[in-house]
């Protein structure tokens, strides 16, 4: 294993600000191949991984990235100070849908949640966690929507196939309905 | 005194659906319809006396349970259980999708959320500015560039130089000039264009040039701040 690639690698992610694949990588030396980038990547993953820190290098939204483990939580955010923006659970299961279903019609959602969801779609945009992937060619020439690589960021997905499979649903679980 | 309330306890009529099939305790398979289109049309009846909005969505929904509660009033033949069935599956149908997503909702919040489990490290964004990103740099106006061609000028010709010489510039010559520059070039700064030692009347002759791209839209002008050099791209 080249160790100067190594460093170089590591020093790309540590500088990132969004989590970098391995073509990005490549982009920035396209004098190495692309699978010794991914190579190197695997290794300082679990380089990372034992060394038992208190970040890890995180394989999400299709590239690598430091994260910090979930047990450092509490300290980080009297740090940060600032609460998180939250979504709200029609947000959250309006996402939810366009995670599933997508490249789906904002028609399609309404007919799923059974309410209007203009504003809703309006807000996800705004946050980047969704994105107008075109539009269909019926009249009106409706927008699709899908999700973004911020959502595979923020939902700690290392891409769409990562998604949980649905559930069949034939009688309720525990109730969590508030 | 009257007001009207907006209550999202039940954001929508599978909303409403869902947490009576729930209080009731029944299967989504077996739904006793009769029970929950009352339980329903009361919740309704609530809500108005109550002066909270209700959504159409809750009154197709209130329409569809009482078309099927009649429907299994009546005595039956073949084809009526068919169309009950076909009835039951288009509000079973959707609930279950509903509660499905409902669910996946929920493990999905339950994941490590960034910023709120996990957090990655803090960028700092300031030193961002200025590279001629998208939303950070200002449209600058004429008189921007007036006050950016005075600045040349200044530097350019410190004291009063007395000139004797005739000459022509052609600002057909500086437009071509600029042009180039320009699609060589990702960017170029407006005192990149006057470095060269020129006359004051090439380097009216180059801002004249750099007035008539612009109006033409060829090059798009920025200012990433008041005060900072401006900015020239080819516009696309």
């Amino acid at each position: 294993m080249n160790n100067s690639l190594k460093l170089i690698v590591e020093s790309l992610l540590f500088a990132a600000v969004d989590p970098l694949t391995p073509r990005q990588i490549h982009g920035l030396l396209p004098e190495r191949d692309l699978k010794e980038i991914k190579e190197v990547l695997a290794a300082l993953k679990d380089e990372y991984e034992g060394m038992k820190r208190s970040f890890t290098l995180v394989e999400v939204a299709e590239g690598y990235q430091f994260r910090t483990l979930p047990r450092y939580k509490p300290y980080i955010a009297n740090l940060l100070g600032a609460t998180p923006t939250r979504l709200s659970r029609p947000a959250l299961e309006t996402l939810t849908i366009i995670a599933y279903k997508q490249p789906i019609l904002r028609q399609e959602i309404e007919r799923l949640r059974g309410v209007d969801v203009g504003g809703i779609i309006r807000m996800l945009l705004k946050k980047g966690l969704i994105r107008v992937v075109g539009r269909k060619p019926l009249p009106g020439k409706p927008i699709i929507y899908g999700t973004t690589k911020r959502f595979l960021e923020v939902f700690d997905l290392k891409d769409l196939s990562s998604l949980p499979t649905l559930k069949e649903i034939e009688e309720l679980g525990n109730g969590e309905e508030e | 005194m009257t007001f009207t309330t907006k209550l999202d306890v039940f954001e929508g009529p599978l909303d409403l659906l869902l947490h009576l099939v729930k209080v009731n305790e029944v299967d989504l398979a077996d739904i006793p319809i009769a029970t929950i289109t009352d339980q329903y049309l009361e919740y309704l009846d609530l809500m108005k006396a109550l002066d909270i909005t209700i959504a159409g969505d809750f009154l197709v929904m209130a329409s569809t349970l009482m078309h099927l509660k009649s429907k299994m009033l009546l005595p039956k033949q073949e084809q009526d259980m068919e169309e009950i069935e076909e009835l039951v599956e288009e509000i079973v149908g959707p609930l279950r999708e509903y509660m499905q997503f409902k669910e996946a909702a929920e493990d999905l919040a339950a994941r490590n959320v960034l910023s709120r489990d996990v957090f990655k490290r803090a960028s700092d964004t300031y030193f961002m500015i200025g590279e001629g990103k998208e939303g950070t740099t200002a449209k600058v106006n004429l008189f921007e560039l007036m006050i950016a061609f005075k600045r040349v000028m200044a530097r350019q010709f410190p004291d009063t130089v007395l000139s004797f010489e005739a000459e022509t510039w052609s600002v057909k010559e500086k437009i071509a000039e600029i042009k180039k520059r320009v699609e060589g070039q990702k960017t170029i700064y407006f005192s990149e264009l006057f470095s060269s030692k020129g006359s004051i009347s090439e380097l009216i002759a180059i801002f004249l040039a750099l007035l008539e791209l612009v109006r033409v839209g060829f090059i798009a002008i920025f200012q990433p701040k008041p005060g900072d050099d401006i900015m020239l791209q080819a516009f696309k």
